[in-house]
């Protein structure tokens, strides 16, 4: 099968008729008004041609997308030649100068890479220590022969749904405040005076908020004095009998 | 009575120099061989020649080759396919198309940044950069004035592709057609095909 050749492409347009070749050369040396070519046209045709194709030549896709952008950007330019860009000072012949460079630049160094990859093809009997080299690997051992049932049953174990996981110790506790109420009136009828924080240091967090609502309460009953020397010092509680 | 052969001195170099190529897991150069061996360059080559002569393809499994600015062992290519099927060798297989014209771009203008790779191919080189600097062919060298990181090759690269340096590499300007060349190329075709 032969490549795709995208320079012999032949055209059919209103304004050029033959090789993309040509045009595209028309167009360098300023013989062709491109702002006439209709880039779509140019498009289609090589589409078409890339649809007889059983197979993608991406090769030459890469080389028909970096010259139609290339026309592009040319024709871009010549249908604005009012506006103040920043490529104002680039005219038409070097903007095709400077794609002509590029080009040649990269045709280096893709011959530079081919190169390369010639060089390695001849050096690949060449064997030497490169730091620790990976053993080869081990050939995969098959299988041995299998009961089919036990596989099923592996299957069906993962099939299984799994039991709801448990969100229990997620779950608050609110004691009520009575109790603390009563645990408290309960430890002033014993003694005159306690420390609060000695007597909910055992209790979840929730449970000494509650029992903080409770100290609050007795002390809006007058039941109960508080002493504190300082912010978050310890805080004393007495009876106010 | 035991015979006893007047030693070259040369000879102890030697075998010092093989002791050492043996163990360095990377060329070494005359001046590190020297420096290692407490003797003169000139003696340390005097010495590199004589191992060459003993450690060369056909007449020993083992080759003496100046490689990446030093010398260094490799398996004869005659060993080939047993060394084949001993080892893998993940640097230099499987590099793609793009990988190796990054690594011709760095290779030739290195120091050089991944903005400027782009430019040259015309494509971004971030996955291709990546991937050669995961093998070892290409390291950071430093970073422009902006900021971007630039790279240059290994001393891995040069092994790889069998170089004792970068100038060996060919001139570019002898591999493809400069932009003059192309341009009156395109014109002459055209010329042709409207006659």
């Amino acid at each position: 099968m032969n490549a795709v050749a995208v320079r012999d492409l032949d055209l059919d347009l209103d304004a050029f008729e033959g090789p993309f070749d040509l045009l595209l050369t028309l167009v360098l040396r300023d013989e062709l008004e491109l702002a006439d070519v209709e880039v779509a046209g140019v498009v289609l045709a090589f589409v078409e041609r890339l649809a007889e194709r059983t197979s993608a030549d991406l090769e030459a896709c890469g080389e028909f997308l970096v010259l139609i952008a290339a026309l592009l950007e040319l024709k871009a330019r010549g249908l604005f030649p009012e506006e103040e860009l920043a490529f104002d000072d680039l005219d038409p012949e070097e903007a095709a100068g400077e794609l002509a460079e590029r080009l040649a630049l990269y045709r280096r160094f893709k011959a530079a890479a081919g190169w390369l990859e010639q060089r390695l093809e001849g050096e690949s009997d060449r064997y030497f220590r490169l730091g620790p080299a990976p053993l080869a690997p081990v050939p995969q051992r098959p299988l041995e022969p299998q009961d089919p049932s036990e596989l099923a049953g592996a299957l069906r174990a993962l099939a299984a749904e799994p039991p709801e996981p448990s969100l229990r110790h997620l779950e608050l506790h609110f004691p009520p405040v009575s109790l603390f109420l009563e645990r408290f009136r309960a430890v002033l009828r014993r003694r005159r005076q306690f420390e609060f924080d000695s007597e909910v240091r055992s209790l979840s967090r929730v449970e000494q908020a509650v029992a903080f609502l409770a100290l609050l309460e007795l002390r809006k009953a007058e039941e109960i004095k508080l002493g504190q020397p300082a912010p978050f010092e310890p805080i004393t509680v007495w009876s106010a009998a | 009575m035991s015979l006893r052969l007047v030693e070259n001195p040369v000879d102890r170099l030697a075998r010092a120099i093989e002791a050492m190529l043996v163990i360095a897991p990377a060329p070494l150069s005359i001046e590190e061989l020297a420096a290692a061996a407490e003797d003169e360059n000139e003696r340390v080559e005097t010495a590199l020649g004589l191992l060459a002569s003993r450690y060369r393809e056909g007449r020993s499994g083992i080759v003496l080759e100046h490689v990446a600015g030093g010398y260094a062992f490799r398996a004869s290519r005659e060993a080939a396919e047993a060394c084949a099927r001993l080892v893998e060798r993940p640097v230099q297989r499987g590099l793609s198309q793009p990988a190796l014209e990054t690594l011709a771009v760095v290779a030739y203008l290195g120091p050089v940044s991944r903005p400027e790779i782009a430019r040259i191919r015309g494509v971004a080189a971030d996955s291709a950069v990546a991937g050669l600097v995961e093998r070892g062919l290409i390291a950071e060298a430093g970073r422009e004035e902006g900021g971007a990181v630039r790279y240059r090759t290994t001393p891995i690269f040069e092994r790889v592709f069998g170089l004792a340096g970068l100038s060996e590499l060919p001139r570019l300007d002898d591999l493809a057609e400069g932009a003059e060349d192309l341009r009156e190329r395109l014109e002459e075709v055209a010329g042709r095909r409207g006659a």
